[in-house]
């Protein structure tokens, strides 16, 4: 780690204004002319990936905007975060997704949310802020009240046009046949095959940033487990983290076993239900029946265990609520059914030929596409991007546990479903571990009062990878910035359906599992 | 009392409501306003082989205007109210209208904020209120009969008059 800051300082010596570090996150202030180099230097040369980039106004203290660039460098478990000052009378800086492609929805995230304008963006257009939301308007600024609400004005969202002989449009959504969250889907097909797909979300925004610094922090863990309602844990547990990271709090030993076994309930749940999605876009019924069922279980299972069918109000910060301890028992047996099931499931389906027809090579995500865009989790993994936030940034009991994180390089649907079923078994295994080994002791240390500052909270969510950034102030929050896997993901699905021809697009969504809530927020 | 056991119960009483009101089924849309998607999780487990509630008549449709209802889910977003309106438009009368979670019951915990519009009866009338975070499957089954028997008193009423 060092030796990378290292290299970095003296290479940009000139640039760097500030270094600063706490515990393992290092905070370069650099002048933002030279942000494009470095970050093309991290990301490529040293294929360090950028995670997360985020505003903060601190126009009232410092005088000026702040946008940090949040590199992971994996496997020394360590983060390096470019941070660059923009005034606040010329909120201009250079755009970066020319060079890093992954930037490009943070840049026009940011340009809505505090109307910073990343110069040179090839995609400048309007992200969550509607085209009726009026102009100069910026949610995330110190000075907007939340509880406004703007007018509403003329405008229209342009659309990419792709145009040629017998070339047709198909518009999608945002409300669906199915019972899915609203997005739409603009689709430019010629005969079967999808030349172009546009996506257009964030119909499910709800300004779940601004809320976080409007209301207290025992509730903010309510909220945190709301913003992707089926990755509830994963959510709660990247909040509290990062929370008791600023408080220099080191929760008891059983409190992180007990969200190790939660963390992996969800995603067992999860990756079953996604398993089930598949087969019923294939129309295989009775294996959608068989692994819906299986999800079922594992839904009664958590309701058993903590009350919550999604395993919500476990978590706080300092621990969790509940001990569930004693009914080691009843979860070791449970698993041990729905493990003897799932394989057969899987079997099942892996012989069945009219299924497997339809997923191999079907929505392909190449491994230099996934890599530009930062793709992330079992999408990412299935596409030979070998990263595990469990492993490469180990948090609750993870580092005491054995288990493989699979990977393939295929990239298709059967791919991504081969990843997820072996993820679950290495679930149940995790699970299994964590019982045997729970230790005695406090379920939470009191936590009443969070000194000022901040720092970054990660977890490795079914989905992937999540992050947050808070700063509190005040026992407040006065900045928290969520990345959902799904809003990395998201980009990769334009590419997964190219060439696939329209009817498989369902199969394509469901294998990449994507959370529309959590992109929105 | 096993899982089972009470959709069995439940899912009866509905059975019988639903052949005396609409012969024989009841067609229901989702539409997800901005919830949080755990909701829909939800409303997907009642289709799973524990609660199949094809079996007592009700059918999930892929347009509103096959529904008789439209069960609604999270607080409605700025950007899909418009959304929300369209697909209230195009339902039939007469139409029922369900709000599921406390998001749609009343905005929840994003009720206030400059995205979100509160409720789903700030924007749309509702008929029932089926409060959870998220409700349990046999509390949406529950909801959803009440709801009938509102569209009984609806019919009744209109039954009166005329
Ligand atoms: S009621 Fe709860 S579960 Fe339903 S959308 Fe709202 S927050 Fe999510």
């Amino acid at each position: 780690m060092n030796a990378i800051v290292e290299s970095i300082t003296k290479e940009y010596n000139n640039h760097i204004l500030e270094v600063s570090t706490s515990q393992n996150e290092t905070y370069l202030t650099v002048k933002k002319e030279i942000i494009m180099k470095m970050c093309d230097h991290l990301y490529h040369h040293l294929d360090i990936p950028l995670v997360c980039i985020f505003a903060t106004d601190e126009r009232k203290e410092e005088g000026s905007f702040k946008i940090h660039y949040v590199f992971s460098v994996d496997r020394e478990d360590a983060f390096i975060i470019l941070r660059i000052d923009i005034d606040g009378k010329n909120p201009r800086y250079p755009s970066i997704t020319n060079k890093v492609a992954a930037a490009n929805w943070y840049e026009r995230e940011i340009q809505d949310m505090f109307g910073l304008i990343p110069v040179g963006h090839p995609d400048p257009r309007r992200l969550m802020n509607f085209e009726d939301w009026p102009a100069g308007v910026h949610p995330l600024r110190k000075d907007f009240d939340i509880k406004t609400k703007p007018p509403r004005i003329k405008g229209e969202y342009a659309y990419r046009r792709v145009e040629g002989e017998g070339v047709y449009e198909i518009p999608v959504g945002p409300v669906h046949a199915g019972v899915i969250e609203p997005g739409h889907f603009r689709f430019s097909v010629a005969g079967e095959p999808i030349i172009n797909l546009e996506i257009r979300h964030f119909y499910t925004h709800k300004g779940v940033e601004k809320l976080f610094e409007n209301i207290s922090l025992d509730k903010a863990v309510f909220l945190a487990e709301r913003i992707s309602g089926d990755n509830s844990v994963a959510h709660a547990v990247a909040f509290c983290q990062a929370m008791e990271k600023i408080a220099g709090m080191d929760i008891p030993p059983r409190a992180k076993h007990i969200r190790t076994i939660l963390l992996e309930l969800e995603r067992i749940y999860n990756h079953i239900g996604d398993i089930a999605g598949i087969a019923t876009d294939v129309a295989f019924s009775f294996g959608a029946a068989h692994a819906n069922k299986l999800k079922e279980d594992v839904l009664q299972l958590n309701e058993r265990i903590t009350g919550s069918r999604l395993l919500r109000g476990m978590n706080t910060i300092g621990g969790v609520r509940r001990d569930i301890g004693s009914k080691k028992d009843e979860i070791l047996v449970s698993l041990s059914v729905i493990q003897r099931d799932f394989r057969k499931l899987m079997g099942l389906l892996f012989s069945t030929p009219s299924l497997m027809d339809r997923i191999e090579t079907t929505g392909r995500i190449y491994n230099d596409i996934a890599k530009g865009l930062h793709v992330v989790g079992p999408v990412g993994r299935a596409s030979g991007i070998d990263r595990d936030t469990r492993r490469d940034h180990p948090y609750a009991a993870y580092r005491e546990f054995n288990f493989k994180v699979p990977v393939s390089k295929a990239g298709d649907v059967h791919a991504r479903t081969i990843i997820r079923g072996d993820e679950v078994c290495e679930s149940i295994a995790l699970i299994e571990q964590a019982l045997w080994s729970l230790p005695e002791g406090e379920i939470r240390i009191k936590a009443d009062d969070i000194p000022d500052g901040n720092a970054l909270g990660y977890c490795e969510a079914p989905r992937g990878e999540t992050i947050y950034w808070i700063r509190t102030c005040g026992n407040k929050i006065e900045r928290c910035k969520v990345r959902d896997p799904s809003f990395c993901n998201w980009l990769s699905i334009e590419y997964a359906v190219l060439d696939n021809i329209v009817p498989d697009f369902p199969i394509i969504n469901k294998s990449l599992s994507l959370s529309y809530s959590g992109n929105d927020m | 009392m096993t899982v089972e056991d009470e959709i069995e119960i439940m899912g009866q009483r509905l059975n019988d409501k639903i052949r005396k009101i609409f012969g024989r089924s009841l067609h229901i849309r989702e539409v997800d306003a901005g919830s949080c998607n755990a909701c829909e999780v939800e409303v997907n487990s009642l289709s799973n082989p524990i609660y199949d509630i094809e079996r007592f008549g009700l059918h999930i449709v892929a347009s509103p205007r096959h529904a008789d209802m439209l069960l609604v889910t999270g607080p409605v977003t700025r950007n899909m109210e418009l959304a929300l309106l369209k697909t209230y438009n195009a339902t039939p009368a007469p139409k029922l209208v369900a709000a599921m979670g406390s998001c749609a019951c009343n905005g929840g915990i994003f009720a206030d904020t400059y995205a979100s519009m509160g409720g789903v009866d700030k924007v749309i009338p509702v008929d029932v209120y089926i409060p959870g975070c998220p409700p349990r499957p046999q509390a949406v089954i529950f909801g959803l009969m009440v709801a009938i028997g509102k569209l009984e008193q609806k019919i009744r009423k209109t039954e009166v008059r005329s």
